[in-house]
């Protein structure tokens, strides 16, 4: 599903440059259930953000779902996104004002599914979330939990091949984190492969494999099953 | 359909910027209306004071000698004679003329009868002094009438008024002095003063009235002469002429008065070519502040969404997709809000002029500085596709950027 074979990184700033990633060697297979573990600046941040194609990388080979992820036009980058990656933030990323469906629904509007359509799909996305009664609620509105799941509902509504979780919990409350944990378990058990950056072992502790990455390198890979 | 919805959505949202950007496209174009209309109404105003007689006319009056010239004495008064006529007739730059004879009569229909002046006048004159005959209004003199110095007579419309009430005139007989003359024409362009003019052959006029053939005014119509220097050396000629042909010093100027209302319309039309260039330089700059206000916005507006632009790429959303929603956008604020602005403006330069028209209905002639302030539709589209594409390139440019920054960071932005 997916293979990085020497991936490297570096951001340019007008006095310095940062070697975020060194040479990043990984396979994850279909259906897996992973975390990336690691401090603050170790790079697990940019791997995910690689991973989800929102940003590039210098030298090495991505491959997603057999396609080679290199030097995408934009255009081509957004249709990969929509059509294989579904994404799930800390701070949510909704647009706030549009309520739960509406959130919900717009992946589907960049594939031209009618608004009638989109919104019966969304609605049953929100019901297989427990948020059928909040469909019509602001973000604003709702609470940190409600919120993620709201987003995580958008993120599997376009069926995407993986689901990338960049600190999904670190901004919910420990019962919180139980039920969204929950809800990435049930989604990997459908099928969906499931990456989840964290810096919590709790979290971590939920997946089948954990990643540990240490200044812009693997430092290992612990099987859990 | 669904694109419209979905941006409807984003503008209702943010509904107070949304209603400031548009309200100043609406300013923008509001002004500019008025202003053009301001400055055409001025021009109108001043040009229609010309419309006594046409504007390429030249009229003169004999006056009194002020030098001896040729053993002649000065203090002379002069006359014209039909040897003047003539003259002007020669010149090239006339294309018509007219011999003018004055004189106050009183004219009776059955019991009505009123003073009026009574102008001997060649067939020129109609297209001189710019007549007006309605479609049932009959016609004014023509050559037959000339030469066979036929007792026919042309009334203003204020006289036939008077005499013949609302029983129609044309056809019937009024009696000036005491001959009878036949109606064969009504003017219907009001004069702005006095009680009314009638009309007879010239012809007519020296035979009756004028046993010694002379009189007072000659009036033409010139052509070619398109500046103040051409219509100077006109009216240079035209004394110099009338000098050899009456005897004066044409240097006299006391001998001969010259009224030449195409320099008149000249220079009038050249203070407007300032005015006019004055009202579109104001009107440029207000269109240009009007680009800048609505860039403005519009490149606050796009700033202001560049998280939710990256939320959007994150989830799929195809560049040319988000970079035609913000240009749709665009195209719908200013067109809007541009078209309301452009009803306001023409709604009021019409109303001015509505207003205007009523009340210079009660004085038709009166003099006027200010008259139709309307606008041609076409600087009004043109202005109003101006701060259209404005907006469309001012929505455009920062939403390119916006679209093409990566998601991930468009998402840090707050």
């Amino acid at each position: 599903m997916i293979t990085l074979t020497d991936i490297n990184k570096t951001y340019y700033t007008e006095a310095t440059s940062l070697h975020v990633l060194k040479g990043i060697d990984l396979h994850i297979a279909k259906g897996e259930y992973v975390s990336i573990m690691g401090a603050s600046g170790s790079g697990k941040s940019t791997l995910l953000n690689i991973l989800g194609i929102l940003d590039n990388y210098d030298t090495g080979e991505y491959l997603l779902n057999n396609k080679l992820i290199k030097n995408l036009s934009e255009k081509q980058a957004a249709a990969y996104r929509n059509e294989l990656i579904g994404f799930v933030f800390q701070s949510f990323n909704l647009i706030n004002f549009k309520n739960a469906l509406e959130n919900v629904a717009l992946p589907l509007y960049y594939r031209n599914i009618s608004r009638k359509k989109r919104n019966i799909i969304a609605m049953e996305y929100l019901d297989r979330m427990g948020l059928k009664d909040w469909a019509l609620h602001l973000p604003s509105e709702m609470s940190g939990g409600q919120k993620q799941r709201v987003a995580i509902a958008r993120a599997i509504i376009s069926e995407p091949k993986i689901l990338l979780a960049d600190e999904p919990t670190g901004a919910l409350d420990s019962k919180t984190t139980v039920d969204v944990m929950k809800v990435f378990k049930e989604l990997n058990d459908s099928g969906l492969t499931t990456i989840v950056v964290t810096h919590e072992k709790s979290v971590a502790d939920e997946t089948h494999k954990i990643i540990h990455i240490k200044d812009g390198l693997i430092e290992n890979i612990e099987n859990r099953r | 359909m669904d694109i419209i919805q979905e941006i409807l959505a984003g503008l209702r949202h943010n509904l107070l910027r949304t209603v400031l950007t548009g309200l100043s496209v609406s300013w923008g174009i509001f002004i500019l209306i008025v202003l053009l209309g301001a400055g055409n109404g001025l021009k109108n105003g001043v040009t229609s004071n010309f419309r006594d007689r046409a504007t390429n006319t030249v009229q003169m009056w004999p006056g009194e000698t002020s030098q001896p010239y040729k053993g002649l004495k000065s203090g002379r008064s002069l006359q014209f004679s039909e040897k003047e006529i003539n003259e002007v007739n020669d010149l090239s730059e006339t294309t018509g003329q007219t011999g003018i004879i004055n004189k106050n009569s009183t004219i009776t229909y059955k019991k009505e009868y009123g003073t009026y002046r009574l102008i001997g006048a060649n067939i020129d004159y109609e297209k001189i002094f710019n007549l007006k005959f309605d479609k049932d209004g009959g016609r004014f003199i023509n050559q037959l009438d000339m030469t066979a110095s036929k007792k026919v007579i042309v009334l203003d419309q204020k006289i036939v008024d008077v005499l013949f009430k609302t029983e129609p005139a044309l056809g019937k007989y009024v009696k000036v002095g005491n001959i009878m003359f036949q109606v064969i024409g009504v003017n219907s362009k009001k004069a702005r003063w006095g009680d009314g003019n009638a009309y007879i052959p010239f012809t007519t006029a020296q035979t009756i009235y004028n046993p010694n053939k002379k009189f007072n005014s000659i009036a033409m119509t010139v052509d070619g002469l398109e500046s103040e220097e051409l219509n100077d050396a006109f009216n240079e000629k035209l004394k110099s002429n009338m000098g050899q042909s009456m005897n004066f010093d044409p240097k006299d100027t006391q001998a001969i008065h010259v009224w030449n209302a195409q320099r008149d319309y000249i220079e009038t039309m050249k203070i407007f070519g300032g005015i006019t260039i004055f009202v579109a330089i104001i009107g440029i700059f207000t269109l240009i502040a009007g680009i800048v206000g609505v860039s403005n916005i519009m490149l606050v507006s796009v700033k202001e969404r560049t998280r939710e632009i990256g939320i959007r790429k994150a989830i799929g959303a195809p560049p040319a997709t988000i970079l035609r929603s913000i240009i749709i956008e665009a195209i719908l604020i200013t067109s809007i809000f541009g078209y309301i602005g452009m009803m306001f403006g023409v709604g009021l330069t019409e109303v001015v002029s509505f207003v205007m028209e009523k009340s210079a209905a009660g004085n038709p002639d009166g003099m006027s500085v200010f008259k139709d302030p309307t606008v041609s539709l076409t600087y009004v589209l043109v202005s109003t596709s101006i701060l259209i594409i404005a907006g469309i390139i001012a929505g455009y440019l920062p939403a390119r950027r916006a679209v093409r920054i990566k998601p991930i960071e468009a998402m840090r932005e707050e």
